[in-house]
């Protein structure tokens, strides 16, 4: 199914049998909100730390030194899980970096997101990542050059997994079973046919052959550049159609009316068209 | 022109005060969760929601409205999350985590457990043996990182020396250090990880962590330091033992399920093992922190070696008890992939 689907269009049936056609996010969008979310822990961090230091001008100067180094090691290791788990298991399964990118963490079978599922995602992230990435940060006893390279490597590679396969999916998402999708609130903006039905509408009247030169896709193309109201695109796009159609244009006529009212028309065609069971491509669909 | 309004826009007319109703709703719920709502409008939300799914069928056959129709789908896609979503809160989910899913997690895996802790005390075993009949063999078995100078050669008081953790390191960081960079942090996440490859490297590595515990026990054990030895690894030991032990199972437990899959395909029954070995690595994780700590702090602080084999026993019957022991499955269980 999903190969028929253009790009990243991924078929999502509810259990009412609706298909909710739920969009995989971008790995840049990803990217983006896991960095959003890695400056909020670091400055979390930073601030707990200048705290500590502020605490230490009353003495104490190796205590709170070694406070801070603990901090780091062990804050970031807590900190981090605790904020992924806590906000991708709250009702929007989004941490604040990701509701800021709008998307969302979503069970591939679409039923609920499950604790599990969150838990292993979040457990592979520690594996893919931030381990690896520590042996490299941190030569310790036993950790020497070449086990560095590993790491590297190794985080290297689960970094760009999501590329590399249809639903970009991290190693984490794959055993979880999860997908990270787009989840936008949309405004509900005003219907562009609404100016048609007034007065305009009545001195504009159009042949069946006129509204047959575009379909669909034309539409709502039209519908973008009536809602932009950029007026040189509308002048623009409103000569165009008129030498297709071969209209000739009114004394006092402006080119907004002309395309709303051709807007209303057609679409009102084309719908009638679709109740009858045809939808009309583009232009060039003859049926 | 027989009518000037277009069907699809009376259509919209018509319903756009429900859309917008459960879309305040929404917001109100995404915000505050639940509670936020009276009675009336939290049962009037799944009313609201399928009339909007509704909608979305309807405009999908009949509207060329694109705005209408990209707003619909969101709206719906968001109330989808929220109806069909989970209603407790992240707290008590991590509470179940941890008194529920976590152990039973364990329990699942107890036959690659087993599995792999036959392979740890094989190792230990050929290992003791091989170099307490050759001391040579221990150079072939140990790392020399790892060993550091604790072979053969040694005297037994430079060996007895090295048990000796006291005032070593006073220092926090090195007790963090400690549980992060430990060779068996490490140990842990390649035995699972390689599992991927049909267990087999999973199962090396675990061989080898016997082997290099046997040989260690092996040469302390010919200056009749065995005992303090047991005392000094066990403290900790146990519990990283036992961390290292989950990690290969989980590891095996992958590796197995890729290469008998059984009659389902190899992704979705990679999926149900993923979430298995998942919840266990992530406890793996907790316990290679507890070792840590008692690696760092306890050690240290502790010197008597009957109490740290007091330690040990009772952190070895304490994780048994929280894994193993049978427990009643939560009400909620709801939320669960069952399949």
């Amino acid at each position: 199914m999903s190969a028929a689907e253009p790009g990243w269009t991924r078929q999502f049936i509810t259990p009412e049998g609706v298909d909710l056609r739920l969009e995989i996010a971008p790995f840049g969008q990803r990217a983006a909100a896991f960095l959003i979310d890695a400056l909020i822990i670091v400055g979390v961090l930073v601030a707990l730390s200048l705290l500590c230091l502020l605490a230490a001008l009353g003495g104490h100067n190796e205590i709170a030194g070694q406070a801070v180094v603990v901090l780091w090691l062990l804050g970031l290791f807590l900190l981090r899980n605790a904020y992924f788990l806590f906000f991708e298991m709250s009702p929007r399964a989004a941490t604040p970096g990701k509701r800021a990118l709008k998307i969302r963490v979503a069970a591939r079978d679409g039923g609920a997101l499950t604790a599990t599922s969150v838990f292993a995602r979040n457990a592979m992230r520690e594996i893919e990542i931030f381990l690896p990435a520590t042996f490299l940060v941190v030569q310790h006893q036993g950790v020497d050059g070449v086990l560095a390279l590993l790491g590297l490597t190794w985080t290297g590679v689960f970094l760009l997994f999501p590329l590399f396969n249809r639903d970009r999916l991290r190693l984490g998402d794959l055993v979880a079973g999860t997908w990270v999708v787009m989840a936008p609130t949309r405004r509900l903006l005003p219907d562009m046919a609404l100016a048609a039905n007034t007065y305009a509408a009545a001195r504009f009247e159009f042949t069946a052959a006129q509204l047959d030169a575009y379909g669909v896709k034309e539409l709502q193309v039209l519908e973008d550049v009536l809602r932009r109201r950029h007026m040189e695109t509308i002048r623009g796009v409103a000569d165009r159609i008129r030498v297709k159609i071969g209209w000739m244009r009114g004394p006092d006529e402006s080119d907004f009316d002309f395309l709303d009212a051709y807007y209303a028309a057609l679409r009102r065609r084309l719908e009638q068209l679709m109740l009858l069971g045809r939808r009309r491509k583009d232009k060039h669909d003859r049926g | 022109m027989a009518e000037l309004i277009l069907k699809s826009r009376r259509f919209r007319e018509e319903r756009e005060d429900d859309w917008r109703k459960l879309e305040r709703l929404l917001g109100r719920m995404e915000k505050g969760g639940p509670g936020q709502l009276s009675d009336d409008d939290l049962l009037a939300v799944p009313v609201l929601y399928r009339a909007a799914l509704s909608s979305l069928s309807v405009a999908r056959a009949t509207s060329l409205d694109r705005a209408l129709l990209d707003y619909l789908e969101a709206l719906c896609a968001r109330a989808y999350f929220m109806v069909y979503g989970v209603r407790t809160s992240p707290w008590s989910r991590i509470r179940r985590f941890f008194a529920y899913d976590w152990p039973a997690a364990v329990q699942g895996l107890w036959r690659e457990t087993l599995a792999a802790l036959a392979i740890l005390i094989l190792g230990a075993v050929v290992a003791y043996v091989l170099v307490s009949v050759d001391p040579d063999w221990f150079y072939s078995l140990m790392p020399g990182g790892v060993a550091q100078g604790r072979d053969p050669t040694a005297s037994a008081e430079a060996l007895r020396a090295t048990l000796n953790d006291a005032g070593k390191h006073t220092q926090l960081l090195s007790i963090f250090a400690t549980f992060l960079f430990t060779h068996n942090a490490q140990v842990a996440l390649f035995g699972f990880a390689l599992g991927f490859a049909f267990g087999v490297p999973t199962a090396f590595l675990q061989l080898l962590n016997g082997c290099m515990l046997g040989a260690l026990v092996a040469v302390f054990a010919a200056h009749g330091l065995g005992w303090e030895l047991g005392g000094w690894l066990m403290i900790h030991g146990v519990t990283e033992l036992f961390a290292v032990t989950l990690a290969s199972a989980a590891g095996f437990h992958i590796g197995w399920t890729v290469a008998f899959p059984g009659r389902r395909r190899r992704v979705d029954a990679l999926v149900d093992a993923g979430k298995r070995t998942g919840a266990v690595m992530f406890g793996v994780l907790i316990m290679l922190f507890v070792a840590g700590v008692l690696e760092g702090v306890g050690r240290q602080l502790i010197t008597n070696t009957l109490v740290r084999y007091a330690i040990a026993a009772a952190s070895g019957a304490i994780w048994t008890a929280f894994f193993y022991l049978p427990r009643a499955v939560p009400a909620d269980a709801g939320g669960r992939a069952q399949r």
